[in-house]
């Protein structure tokens, strides 16, 4: 890209070149700005490093073995990616899943949406300069990273879910963790609120920055908290509610204003309404099977498109299939939430000054190997 | 006989400084800090200056070579100098300066031009964002850094800062509140310290002004910040905490260099603890907290205090 010769009065900016390689940028995305001085003409997201082929390789392995990939698409909300994609294999071949594995998909995934929007709330705090927060979110994340250790085998690309159920049951020690990880969540959120939400700085620097409104979202597809943020009421696990979500008494959190103090009070009492459905889920948790009987070992889906959507931390999350006939997809299509919400950063950060970029960065909650795939 | 005190001052202070900011850091954030080299860490600070001189200066291809060479010499040479002027004790300070002050602060902003050559030289829009905002930064706040210190010049009528150490037989911190707070913010954004660490913030500029430095470059970098955070400290304990007076020790015309280090390390106790709290502001909230209200307030205090004294 040259850069060097406008001939307007653009010839007075310059390009600032930010990631891939940038503190604040988690990952590797990168992004072109044109600056003039500390503002941000045309901010450019560039994508591509850490393209891994998923759904192609997906066109080649019998759809259940394509499991493993979807986790590593968001490495922090991989449980959610299991249980969109097991619940569209069963959708797909007609499976009926027994009550108990629906109820610990949900209290897993809930519990991951949690870790996520710890990991976030952390490392967004370290974007604006506070280096301590994000200390004390990981020190209660990895509760969550422990207990599910124990039940799913691994950290964060979780394997969990399988077509019919999940590979292991939980056990009473799990559950026990899973209650006392509640309350010493619980009593940690009013320091977090003093500490971090109270601080008159944080407010400052988060509060009419990068305004958006309904329509905005609805032009780019952003879903998720960040919609939430404008005031609209969407969540899938209450607008289509799917599993067992229908059976728990939750809220929606939804703040007026759209800019990235909203978003950020959405994700923190999201944190508070998903204890809520995992304390439920452990109250009401029924006994039996967590696997289905007679799940097929070469699972053939019927000719024909599938389509299964859930929520995920940062948004809606699709998954398409379509299917030949045989135990091989012809094409799978994943939709993820971040490549949208990415999509709006050039309308988004036009006219910002740099620090703000990171702000309104930050507020997206992007992860980058869900971008590129 | 001065030059050197100073000269172990400054490499001590940085070695204390460097050690204490790390370990309280870890234990703001639930961890230990450096806990292998020596008991508890204590040699850390030794093994890194060791490691940052043996290290390769890089210097980019397509840096300004000798202004790039210069700026971190010329951010470290000049530090020695404010601390000649700082009456310790009664009997510890090299000279008595009668315009101690402004000669403190003569020098301490000469850090300025290094950090504004550093940041050009390195051939970096990270760098020279960081040296703009530096320059900015530190000119705006000594403005009412200095009208705060001048309302205490008027009281005692004296640029000596031995004068005004003499001068407080109540310290100025009660007499003279308003100017304390000022220059306490003052004191934050002049030593670049968070919240008000724009030149390097770290998650907008990668590493500011001092990105493309290696090796000792980057150490005389962070040394030099450390001595301003020194001097700063200590111009607010013989300002406004009555300097080394105490409780009498024995020797006390040498000793009272106990209760200055004391006091001043207690302010940099103060900016550690702020920078592992609190988050970075944003560029034109700094400007705006500096003319709109620390300006009008220190105007309005020195104007106050004018009127008084002449009562």
């Amino acid at each position: 890209m040259n850069v060097d010769v406008f001939e307007d009065e653009r010839q007075h900016h310059f390009v600032l070149n930010m990631g891939p390689q940038h503190p604040s940028t988690h990952g590797v995305l990168r992004i072109l700005l044109e600056m003039d001085g500390e503002y941000v003409l045309d901010p450019q997201p560039v994508l591509g490093y850490v393209h891994r082929c998923h759904e192609r390789m997906g066109e080649f392995k019998p759809a259940k073995a394509f499991m493993p990939n979807v986790a590593r698409m968001d490495y922090l909300g991989a449980l959610i990616y299991n249980q969109g994609y097991a619940m569209l294999l069963e959708r797909a071949a007609g499976i009926e899943v027994p009550k108990r594995a629906e109820y610990i998909r949900v209290i897993t995934s809930e519990l991951n949406r949690i870790q996520s929007h710890l990991l976030w709330y952390g490392a967004y705090l370290l974007d604006l300069g506070a280096f301590t927060p994000i200390m004390y979110t990981f020190d209660d994340r990895e509760h969550i990273l422990d207990m599910l250790e124990d039940v799913c085998g691994s950290r964060l690309t979780y394997c969990y879910s399988r077509v019919g159920g999940v590979c292991k049951d939980i056990d009473d020690k799990f559950i026990e963790r899973a209650r006392a990880f509640i309350e010493r969540l619980r009593s940690r959120f009013p320091m977090y609120e003093d500490l971090v939400n109270g601080n008159v700085i944080v407010q400052k620097r988060m509060q009419n920055v990068g305004e958006y409104t309904p329509e905005l979202c609805a032009r780019f597809g952003v879903t998720g908290p960040l919609l939430r943020a404008t005031g609209v009421e969407y969540d899938l696990r209450k607008a289509e509610p799917y599993s067992v979500y229908s059976e728990f008494d939750f809220e929606i959190p939804t703040e007026k204003k759209g800019d990235a103090w909203a978003a950020f009070n959405v994700r923190f009492r999201e944190m508070e309404q998903s204890l809520r459905i995992v304390e439920q889920a452990l109250d009401k948790l029924p006994d039996g099977e967590v696997m289905a009987p007679k799940v097929p070992k070469k699972l053939k889906l019927p000719q024909g498109d599938y389509n299964c959507s859930v929520e995920a931390p940062r948004g809606e999350l699709s998954y398409y299939l379509v299917s030949d006939g045989s135990d091989t997809p012809y094409r799978i299509k994943v939709r993820t939430p971040s490549y949208s919400n990415l999509s709006v950063v050039p309308e988004l950060c036009k006219g910002m000054m740099i620090a703000d970029v990171v702000t309104c960065m930050g507020a997206l909650d992007l992860v980058i190997p869900e971008i590129d795939r | 006989m001065a030059v050197i005190g100073a000269a172990v001052l400054i490499f001590g202070n940085a070695l204390v400084m460097g050690y204490m900011e790390r370990k309280l850091a870890g234990h703001y954030q639930r961890r230990t800090g450096p806990m292998e080299v020596g008991f508890h860490g204590i040699l850390q600070l030794v093994a890194d200056g060791i490691k940052l001189m043996a290290k390769q200066l890089i210097i980019p291809a397509k840096a300004d070579k000798p202004l790039f060479m210069l700026a971190p010499i010329l951010s470290f040479a000049p530090v020695f100098l404010p601390l000649l002027v700082i009456p310790f004790s009664d009997r510890i300070q090299a000279f008595d300066l009668n315009v101690g002050l402004l000669f403190m602060l003569a020098i301490a902003s000469v850090n300025v031009l290094a950090v504004l050559m550093g940041g050009w030289a390195s051939n970096n829009k990270y760098s020279m964002f960081g040296s703009f905002r530096a320059v900015a930064q530190s000119i705006a706040y000594e403005i009412p850094m200095l009208l705060s210190l001048l309302a205490i010049v008027f009281m005692t009528n004296t640029f000596s800062l031995r004068g005004v150490m003499e001068a407080q037989n109540v310290w100025f911190i009660f007499l003279q509140p308003v100017a304390f707070l000022i220059y306490l913010v003052c004191m934050v954004a002049e030593t670049n310290r968070a919240p008000f660490d724009l030149p390097e913030a770290e998650s907008e500029l990668t590493a500011g002004f001092h990105t493309e430095y290696s090796g000792m470059g980057f150490s005389l970098f962070m040394m030099a910040e450390y001595t301003h955070m020194l001097i700063a400290s200590c111009i607010a304990t013989v300002f406004f905490l009555g300097g080394s007076s105490g409780f009498p020790l024995p020797y006390f015309e040498y000793t009272g260099i106990i209760w200055f280090l004391l006091k001043a390390y207690a302010f940099m106790f103060f900016l550690v603890w702020i920078r592992w709290t609190f988050p970075r502001t944003r560029f034109d909230q700094l400007m705006n907290l500096c003319w709109k209200y620390l300006l009008p307030f220190s105007l309005v205090n020195l104007l106050i205090t004018v009127v008084v004294v002449k009562l």
